[in-house]
């Protein structure tokens, strides 16, 4: 009795996903081969299965698809099986007209089509679909800096691990961590593995779809993000924002998630729900970052995660070591949307003017008023300098304007921190010991400059009226890297 | 308590007044209850809109028609159809996010007690769905607005279902025939309960039915004023 309630308790507080189904068929075939392209692993909706009734209720009297309750229910609350939510708050009832009774629904996940208590959730328990057979799936030429080549390995060992393995690969801004993954996504693909790659931003994901394509032109490739035109999800290798996962449930034999560290998929608890169900039970997970969270440094070091680092740059050089400038002042001229004068004398004293130059400011506010002042000042041309937010309509427009040279000065909030590249540039962070630049913030930052083989060197330089301790750990973490990678 | 609609936690005020009172629920934060627009000041008389006039160039359209005039003795609209507005409707009825109804619950309530206390005898009737947009929506937003009222609602009409509303151009709509039937016979004054007066045609259409039937005076009032 009293393990019984206990184990209640433990699966409220930790998401077993047992209520997962298995298939009892290991046999495809021709009739049902379109099918289990179509649903398998996903985890729908009625609505979201464009078959008429009577084909359901026949996919369903033979076991090909099963249905799921869609909500658990605890004495002391619910939670939602397709979002995770347990917050009570976000569970509400309404008196549904389909059942006739008053019941509870998930308020949490509900833009995705609402989960009732009365309605269940779908599964595919046919057979797997088939895949192409492919002696060498990969048809990428280029080559691994042994760093990379060691780090590879690694991960391809992990991949094919036949039992549940992971593996965190902490590798330096501008590692070259995609073409890292080539060689293991290669291997799975020949096995016929499922794979995906998952990361916070469909930035990256519109980014990495057309490298992928032509490293694996054979191979069934699909982005999903928001709003993507590809929304099936029936491909061999998944692309995804990580909320993309919400429709998966034991799907992949590979899951990657790219910035594992990054915000939202670290804020919001429905993410690792929904990437550790979108998992097969003994499926390889792969994190990628290059600024770990404590919990996973812990980790690590406890030897309870197994870890591979990539401390030097696909270039070879050091990553570059950000300087701490302290003025008094700065706090005065920030009030009146100013940059400090200690900013101007570092701008004029640039060892390579030429390269364009990133400002991070910690509000939008202050992002679009600096702007102003320095479109002032003698030393800037006016066209050339513009901000940006992410609250800002043209933000694609302008970021590509500062790729294309087009702008030299551009001032940002902490959107820019991650995943843009920009090959020659300087960097600037006004007020670095504000609480939005915490370390991981830091370092993502300096690690925009000198991503180029062709300026592999960049300054970054933080203005700051009293040194923080994640301003302190960041440049630690950094040096540290580069020592790291000295070593090796 | 978590505001409905941004999910904020919310921190009851402790002040004298209320310290020894049991606090009205609170639905939504300031902040969200304060972007809702309520309707007051200058109005159209007859359907309820901003309106300098007395009675709007889209009333006096409808009043042109012997057919139309006087079907509808006049609709209230609690709040205005702004930004805020249109994003909550959305989600609470397209989307279902039945519990998003709360939010209005104060002011509908409020409005509707000063405006029909002296209509004797009225029947408060929610506008229905097909059998068919009510499957697929789970539930009737007219109804669940009327379920806040003191009165009970009785379910008097019926609809077919048709293609959607927004789809037709004004004058497919006048010229399409009536969607709703009577189910029940009645003849008392009706307050008809709606979501959104937009062009007001569905309302007419309803009071029209329930006149001919010999309710000697029917009136609407609805959510929001498109
Ligand atoms: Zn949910
Ligand atoms: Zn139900
Ligand atoms: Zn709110
Ligand atoms: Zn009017």
């Amino acid at each position: 009795m009293v393990h019984t309630v206990l184990n209640t308790i433990g699966s409220f507080l930790y998401p077993t996903f047992d209520w997962i189904p298995t298939s009892t068929y290991d046999r495809s075939s021709t009739e049902t081969e379109i099918h289990a392209k179509q649903f398998s692993g996903k985890l729908l909706l009625r609505e979201e299965i464009p078959l008429e009734e009577n084909l359901l209720n026949q996919l369903l009297s033979t076991d090909l698809m099963t249905t799921i309750p869609s909500i658990e229910k605890y004495i002391w609350g619910h939670r939602c099986r397709r979002c995770g939510n347990k917050a009570k708050h976000l569970f509400a009832t309404i008196p549904c007209s389909r059942c006739g009774t008053t019941h509870v629904y998930c308020r949490k996940c509900i833009e995705m089509g609402r989960v009732m208590s009365c309605s269940p959730l779908y599964y595919w328990t046919g057979p797997q679909p088939l895949r192409l057979e492919q002696s060498e799936p990969c048809s990428w030429q280029g080559e691994l800096t042994s760093h990379q080549q060691k780090a590879s390995n690694e991960i391809e060992k992990t991949m094919m691990t036949e039992a549940v393995a992971e593996l965190l690969v902490w590798a330096v801004c501008g590692a070259g961590k995609t073409e890292m993954l080539f060689q293991g996504i290669n291997e799975a693909i020949r096995r016929g593995k499922r794979v995906c790659l998952a990361t916070p931003r469909a930035d990256v994901v519109r980014e990495l779809y057309p490298r992928f394509t032509t490293a694996f032109p054979n191979t069934t490739i699909e982005a999903l993000y928001g709003g993507s035109e590809q929304k099936k999800g029936e491909g061999q290798l998944i692309l995804a924002t990580t909320h993309q996962l919400l429709r998966f449930a034991h799907a992949f034999d590979v899951v990657i998630i790219d910035e594992i560290d990054a915000f939202p998929y670290h804020a919001d608890p429905s993410l690792p729900f929904a990437s550790n169900r979108a998992a097969k039970p003994n499926a390889s997970l792969i994190y990628l970052t290059a600024t770990p969270r404590k919990k996973h440094r812990n980790q690590v070091q406890s030897k309870q995660l197994k870890a591979v680092f990539v401390p030097v740059r696909f270039h070879g050089h050091p990553l570059p070591v950000p300087k701490l400038h302290m003025c008094f002042s700065l706090k005065k001229s920030l009030t009146k949307f100013e940059a400090p004068q200690a900013f101007y004398q570092w701008y004029e004293r640039r060892m390579n003017p030429k390269r364009q130059l990133l400002i991070f400011v910690p509000v939008i506010a202050l992002a679009e008023k600096i702007t102003l002042s320095l479109r002032d000042n003698a030393l800037f041309s006016r066209e050339t300098i513009t901000s940006v937010h992410a609250s800002d309509e043209d933000r694609k427009e302008k970021v590509q304007a500062f790729r294309d040279r087009k702008l030299s000065v551009l001032v940002t909030t902490t959107i820019l921190e991650r995943g843009v590249t920009f090959p020659s540039v300087d960097v600037a962070v006004l007020d670095a010991c504000h609480d939005v630049f915490d370390e991981a913030a830091l370092v993502q930052i300096a690690g925009r400059a000198g991503r180029s083989p062709d300026d592999p060197t960049g300054e970054v330089i933080f203005f700051h009226d009293g040194k923080t301790d994640a301003m302190v750990a960041a440049v630690d973490a950094i040096k540290q890297m580069n020592k790291r990678g000295r070593n090796l | 308590m978590h505001c409905l609609w941004c999910h904020q936690e919310m921190i009851p005020a402790i002040e004298w007044g209320n310290f020894f009172l049991p606090d009205k629920p609170k639905f939504g934060c300031d902040w969200c209850l304060g972007q809702l627009e309520v309707l007051d000041g200058e109005l159209c008389k007859e359907c309820g809109r901003r309106e300098e006039a007395e009675v709007c160039s889209d009333c006096r359209r409808w009043n042109a028609s012997s057919e139309w005039k006087g079907v509808l003795s006049f609709n209230k609209s609690v709040f205005g159809y702004n930004d805020m507005m249109k994003e909550v409707i959305a989600k609470w009825k397209y989307r279902g996010d039945y519990a998003l109804c709360d939010l209005f619950r104060e002011d509908f309530v409020r409005t509707f007690n000063e405006l029909f206390k002296d209509v004797k005898g009225a029947k408060v009737v929610p506008i229905p769905l097909s059998k068919e947009r009510l499957y697929e929506r789970g539930f009737n937003q007219a109804e669940a607005l009327a379920g806040f009222l003191d009165m009970p609602s009785e379910n008097v009409l019926s609809r077919i279902h048709g293609e959607k509303q927004s789809k037709k151009t004004r004058r497919d709509r006048l010229m399409a025939s009536n969607p709703f039937t009577l189910t029940v016979g009645i003849t008392d004054p009706v307050i008809l309960i709606d979501d959104i007066y937009t062009t007001g045609i569905t309302l007419r259409h309803a009071a029209k039915l329930l006149k001919e039937a010999g309710c000697p005076e029917v009136y609407a009032f609805t959510l929001a004023r498109g």
